[in-house]
């Protein structure tokens, strides 16, 4: 392609290297930010750059944070006896939206699995480990993907933790809230009917 | 349930072409290469969304061509069901089923069962295990969902340990992690080595009677389900003892993907000791026992397709398969012979109607 001016191009490439966006989307991208105000690029690259320099990651949790411990770990009005297991950070705003949760978080940072070649020690298990061993939490929920790799981390987690005086959960697994039965899969039904629960009003 | 017309469209070696069958026998007749078992194919084609004999649906474009299509009614049940399955380099594979096109199509594989018993089973008795744990498999998974759900849980989770074994030699994991997955893997190995003892056990007696009849004779045939696992040895100890072997050749080197179902003549193994009509005689057995069980389960009869199934076989054997076609256990039957006249003197000296389609 033939870019009007060298600054085009460089544009163009910085922010093609972006996830989702081609080389088109990119020169869109470009020649829109060239027909706003000089003001609206300027607040973009502060921001970007800002967000780059001066957000890190949360040293108890790993969450992402803007201090050394990020807003939920450095909030004492969480219940500091409790930690959530999660994968990755965006489960975080997941699992704060659906507000039924007070306690606070762990980030492993991935899930095991040797094909990819990620194993324990390239997650944060063993600074959850650490946490656990101070004594102030009682409970661990596993809020991991319910996937085979997802099974194998939680089954890797509980092996590990099985020496400390902690309750281990996981989440239910079973029907969507809202959805007819007839469209659900046969293998979430089928766990469902084994896993059912006794009716409460 | 029937097929009651066929059309093909540049599939193999029809550029165009229609026929129309009796729900009874047909028999397929033509010289060597005109196209008799490109014929069935297309029959088992629709039925199972796939080739018997090609890998890729891309194998199947008649030479030059870059789609085919296949199009095919069905009588079953008080409506007509029409089949419409195309594949192009453009949409890939298309299955609509009365107009209506399918989203997966692995939904369609199961509605209307087909057999097809070809010379190529005899590859079942010659190769390697990997054939005759899929020839069971198949019919485990299409008998039983759970089944299906644990075999490809229990394939997974062996991948990520050949993974783990790979890496543990390059020194980037540690040993102690082999234990989660052979702690993982137990409850599915388990459960499929027993359900394929379950299964090999009734498989075995409806096999046994079709080969009695076939074979007419005293020739005590056996077919038994080998597995590295038993009541004393758990699949766990078994990951064990094997260890240091496995981490030496950076595989799993036992376990129930290493199963194997042994096929016996007189107490010997049926590859060496058994002559190629035996052999033949072993496999079609297999193949009407697989036929009977799915109309056990599924309460359809399926489409039965021969594929040159006269030869090789003496004329006492071939006698007993025309008295079991005769005898109305099979639905519609399709039968491809080279040699036109021996496929008519058979049905028509034993008064068996068939429908002659001659390309």
């Amino acid at each position: 392609m033939n870019y009007p001016s060298k600054l085009v191009e460089d544009a163009v490439a910085e922010i093609s290297k972006l996830p989702g966006i081609g080389k088109k989307t990119a020169l869109r991208l470009a020649l829109h930010l060239l027909k706003q105000e000089e003001k609206y690029s300027t607040q973009l690259a502060e921001a970007i750059v800002k967000l780059r320099t001066q957000t890190t990651y949360c040293q108890s949790c790993h969450h992402i944070s803007e201090s050394a411990f990020c807003h939920i770990c450095s909030d004492n009005r969480r219940d500091r006896s409790i930690i959530c297991v999660v994968e990755e950070s965006p489960d975080i705003l997941a699992i704060e939206n659906t507000g039924q949760y007070t306690g606070l978080y762990h980030v492993l940072g991935g899930i095991i699995s040797p094909i990819e070649g990620i194993g324990p020690a390239d997650l944060h298990i063993e600074s959850l480990v650490s946490r656990i061993a101070t004594g102030e939490v009682k409970e661990i929920i596993l809020a991991i993907s319910a996937t085979m790799e997802g099974d194998t981390t939680a089954f890797y987690l509980s092996k590990r933790l099985k020496n400390y005086e902690v309750k281990i959960t996981t989440l239910a697994r079973g029907l969507p809230v809202g959805s007819e039965l007839e469209y659900t899969d046969e293998v979430t039904l089928g766990r469902s009917i084994l896993a059912r629960t006794t009716y409460e009003i | 349930m029937h097929l009651r017309e066929l059309q093909l469209h540049n599939f193999k070696n029809y550029e165009e072409a229609t026929f129309t069958f009796s729900p009874g026998i047909n028999g397929i007749v033509g010289k060597n290469g005109a196209g008799k078992t490109n014929l069935l194919d297309a029959v088992y084609y629709l039925c199972m969304t796939k080739s018997a004999f090609q890998n890729t649906d891309q194998a199947n474009w008649r030479f030059g061509e870059t789609f085919f299509t296949i199009e095919g009614t069905i009588e079953h049940g008080d409506v007509p069901v029409h089949l419409h399955l195309s594949f192009s380099r453009e949409r890939g594979k298309v299955l609509k089923l009365n107009k209506k096109a399918y989203t997966k199509v692995s939904e369609h594989v199961g509605k209307f069962p087909c057999v097809l018993i070809t010379p190529n089973d005899s590859d079942l008795a010659r190769e390697g295990s990997e054939l005759r744990r899929r020839f069971f498999d198949t019919i485990l998974c299409q008998l039983n969902k759970v089944y299906l759900e644990q075999l490809m849980r229990y394939n997974r989770l062996l991948q990520q340990r050949n993974s783990l074994l790979k890496q543990i030699a390059e020194r980037r994991q540690d040993v102690s992690m082999l234990e989660i997955y052979n702690e993982q893997l137990a409850s599915p190995a388990h459960f499929i080595a027993e359900e394929r003892a379950k299964f090999t056990e009734k498989f075995l007696s409806v096999f046994l009677e079709n080969y009695r009849f076939i074979s007419c004779s005293n020739e005590v045939v056996s077919l038994t389900y080998q597995s590295a696992l038993n009541e004393t040895l758990s699949f766990v100890s078994l990951m064990q003892q094997n260890q240091s072997k496995d981490l030496a050749l950076q595989y799993t080197s036992q376990g129930i993907h290493r199963d194997d179902f042994i096929f016996e003549i007189n107490g010997n193994p049926l590859k060496k000791f058994a002559s190629q009509g035996q052999q033949k005689s072993y496999t079609i057995a297999l193949r009407l026992a697989q036929f009977e069980i799915l109309t056990q389960q599924t309460g359809i009869k399926p489409l039965l397709l021969l594929d040159d199934i006269f030869d090789k076989l003496d004329d006492e054997r071939i006698t007993q398969l025309m008295l079991l076609m005769s005898g109305g256990r099979f639905g519609q039957v399709f039968i491809t012979d080279a040699r036109p006249e021996r496929t008519e003197k058979l049905f028509y000296n034993d008064g068996i109607p068939i429908h002659m389609i001659r390309i």
